[in-house]
């Protein structure tokens, strides 16, 4: 073979693709371009120092004694009933979760609902029933709703949205921003099985799982580690663009940095050959019923104890620890002694081809 | 996990780095052909840990990435066809053909999915025979038995709405235009260890006799790859040329013969251009003749349609390993994978997005642990 058929000085590449035209369903996976949406399309407009935060929630001061956490959140889950959960689950709790993430007592939600013509009245019974249990357990109330029916075709059987607003008791200021270098980062279980068993439920792994989701109201675990201690500095729940995306956003809105132990960062072996049959990586998969928080050292061992007596933080651990470099970026020390950078999700997770 | 956490135990894998730190008494240049192997020695930051002297360098295994412009071309017109049910493996959506990518025509209405083996597509043509259904059937010798499956599955159901657009390459003819290439630097190649356990690896003593390098046939965990390295740098210190077998758990040297007699069935070698190489003779395979009624090109009528490539990627020198990731001025700016100049930047195992995800950040205090 000649060597001019080789191209050696390359130059062969399309032009670049930012997507900026039209919505396409990376700008909801929860990671980079979501954030690059929310900056460019909703942040010039609403402008105000509580969007602007940058948490999943929002702090509200209506009166001088009143401190209100409140947030909404879409649910359009395909299959609507999956192992572990249900959209009626996963619309309570992840308003009840993203309120709770500030520190706040969740009390009430709303709930919209869209629901396509032709939906069985069972299924939408059973995600009701679904939601009446999940509230109880939160404790909190459903309080007002809206229902609207579109055409055949033109929604997935049934989208739910819900609104929670709760109360945040007064010297608590828990949020995204209030890292600090030495703090200890604690996971509260194994992360990726929502994700996973909603593709299970899916059929898209090709094979059967007995993985479960783990969505969960987390308001009482959450409750229990602020009477712990008065050093929980920042909570959030990592659900879609997962765990590193989640430290992600943490890192830049407390412009610190964040090392994570590779090693003691703990997946379901199901879960781990899940990713490793179809090229994911945990650390990008959704989770619905776990939080990070970052914790003062000298009280970590007393939040740890405190939540692993819980329901949903007895698998909680120690995954790394807040540092004053590399500002606004995720390292991972791996289990064979190099360190790497753990970056954000980009745009949608694609399954790899081999 | 069993078969997986054997293979990343740490201290087995500091063990081999030590033998190739006592090993090695000369600079070395080893490329990885494949993307798999690249993404895994980022992600477990392999090239950290080895001594100074070895460098490695990203070969053009990654599927995704070579895959032509024009054939991405060719994917979006037949997918943007409202007859049509375009299949895919998952990280050919965001590789940009000429101003669009497949996620654009998804969001444009087309019939986009992703499918996790070609099996499933030729499933879905059964179950929409109003439809057609159409594979991008891409990937080197890995993915070949799978996608001419697919055909003789459909040959066999009487199916006469299923074709696949084919960009198939092989690795051999890729070495060989590496090794013939001037400005060539590899002295030693890690074998792509799934490729082998499909082709086996008879085809490479020729390689390594006529250019005088030795290879080593190696798997995609951190074991296997520092296995690899330590058996190709024991080769080179030795100045033996040979073709080693580091992956020995899943690679023969005939490989599995019943899949290559499959492939042989369905496909011809023939010309391929190459992503950011050019068209390298005989290092493709498409569709005998005889298949041809499953020729997604033919079916569409989109022979010939042809594509130029931007000027400002690199991607051509990084599929060559004649340049890094970093050195690319794009790179992390106005390349970056949410919006990729280049298909290198697109795929899982693309060397850019390998560097982008696991590395870039690093500033030059941190160079020591990167060596980006």
């Amino acid at each position: 073979m000649s060597n001019e058929t080789i191209n050696i000085e390359g130059a062969t590449c399309a032009p670049s693709l930012p997507h900026g035209d039209q919505i396409v369903m990376g700008h909801g996976a929860g990671g980079r371009m979501s954030h690059q949406l929310i900056q460019k399309a909703f942040l010039p407009a609403f402008k105000n120092p509580a969007l602007e935060a940058g948490d999943d929630a929002a702090i509200l001061r209506p009166g001088p004694c009143l401190q209100l956490s409140i947030s909404t959140d879409s649910h359009v889950v395909s299959p609507l009933f999956f192992p572990g959960g249900d959209i009626g689950r996963l619309a309570v709790c992840g308003t009840v979760n993203d309120v709770a993430m500030l520190g706040a007592k969740p009390l009430y939600l709303t709930a919209g609902f869209i629901l396509e013509e032709g939906l069985a009245m069972q299924t939408l019974e059973r995600v009701i029933a679904s939601m009446k249990i999940a509230a109880e357990e939160a404790g909190v109330q459903i309080v007002a709703g809206d229902t609207k029916v579109v055409q055949k075709g033109k929604a997935d059987g049934l989208y739910i949205t819900t609104a929670g607003v709760g109360v945040v008791q007064a010297g608590i200021n828990i949020n995204g921003a209030q890292a600090r270098p030495g703090d200890v980062v604690i996971l509260s279980g194994p992360i990726g099985d929502h994700g996973i068993a909603v593709l299970g439920a899916r059929g898209e792994l090709g094979f059967q799982s007995s993985i479960q989701s783990d969505v969960a109201p987390l308001n009482h675990l959450i409750e229990a580690m602020i009477n712990a201690s008065d050093n929980v500095h920042v909570l959030r729940d990592p659900t879609r663009g997962g765990l590193a995306t989640t430290l992600n956003e943490i890192a830049s809105q407390s412009d610190l940095g964040i090392v994570l132990y590779e090693q003691s960062i703990p997946v379901h072996p199901e879960v781990n050959a899940a990713c490793e049959m179809l090229g994911f990586d945990p650390l990008y998969i959704a989770n619905e019923g776990k939080l990070v928080a970052m914790v003062a050292r000298e009280d970590a061992e007393a939040v740890l104890t405190t939540m692993r007596q819980t329901r949903y933080g007895e698998g909680a651990v120690i995954i790394g620890e807040v540092t004053a470099e590399p500002r606004g970026r995720v390292l991972m020390k791996t289990a064979i002694g190099s360190q790497r950078v753990v970056d954000m999700l980009a745009g949608e997770m694609l399954p790899r081809i081999c | 996990m069993k078969y997986v956490s054997e293979y990343r135990d740490a201290e087995l894998v500091r063990g081999v780095i030590d033998e190739i730190r006592r090993t090695v008494t000369h600079p070395w240049t080893l490329m990885e052909i494949c993307g798999g192997q690249t993404h895994a020695i980022v992600r477990h930051g392999l090239d950290q840990l080895l001594p100074p002297e070895i460098e490695l360098v990203h070969g053009p295994g990654c599927p995704v990435c070579v895959t032509p412009l024009e054939l991405i071309d060719k994917a979006l017109v037949i997918a943007s066809r409202p007859d049509v049910i375009f299949c895919s493996y998952g990280d050919m959506l965001r590789v940009p053909g000429s101003g669009r990518d497949l996620f654009s025509v998804k969001a444009q209405g087309g019939d986009v999915r992703v499918v996790y083996s070609p099996l499933d597509a030729v499933k879905i043509a059964q179950e929409n025979p109003d439809k057609q259904v159409v594979f991008f059937a891409i990937g080197f010798e890995t993915t070949a038995p799978p996608n001419v499956m697919s055909v003789l599955q459909a040959q066999r159901l009487g199916l006469k709405n299923y074709s696949i657009l084919v960009s198939h390459v092989r690795v051999p003819p890729a070495i060989n235009a590496i090794l013939s290439s001037p400005s060539n630097r590899v002295q030693g190649f890690l074998l792509a260890g799934h490729v082998c356990a499909v082709m086996g690896y008879h085809e490479y003593p020729p390689l390594a006799e006529t250019f005088n390098v030795p290879m080593v046939v190696t798997g995609f965990e951190p074991f296997d790859i520092v296995q690899g390295i330590l058996q190709t740098v024991q080769l080179l210190e030795a100045n033996k040329i040979e073709v080693g077998n580091a992956y020995s758990r899943a690679v023969t040297f005939e490989g599995n013969q019943a899949a290559q007699k499959t492939i042989q069935q369905v496909f011809m070698e023939c010309d391929r251009k190459w992503r950011g190489i050019g068209t390298i003779p005989m290092s493709g395979w498409c569709l005998r003749p005889e298949f041809e009624a499953f020729n997604a090109e033919k079916r569409f009528d989109v022979d010939a349609i042809t594509a130029d490539e931007s000027p400002l990627c690199i991607a051509g020198e990084i599929l060559q390993g004649l340049k890094k990731p970093h050195q690319c001025p794009a790179f992390g700016t106005a390349c970056a994978p949410e919006h990729p100049l280049g298909a290198t930047m697109v795929s899982s195992e693309g060397a850019c997005a390998a560097y982008y995800k696991y590395g870039r950040v690093l500033t030059t205090e941190h160079t020591e642990i990167t060596k980006i």
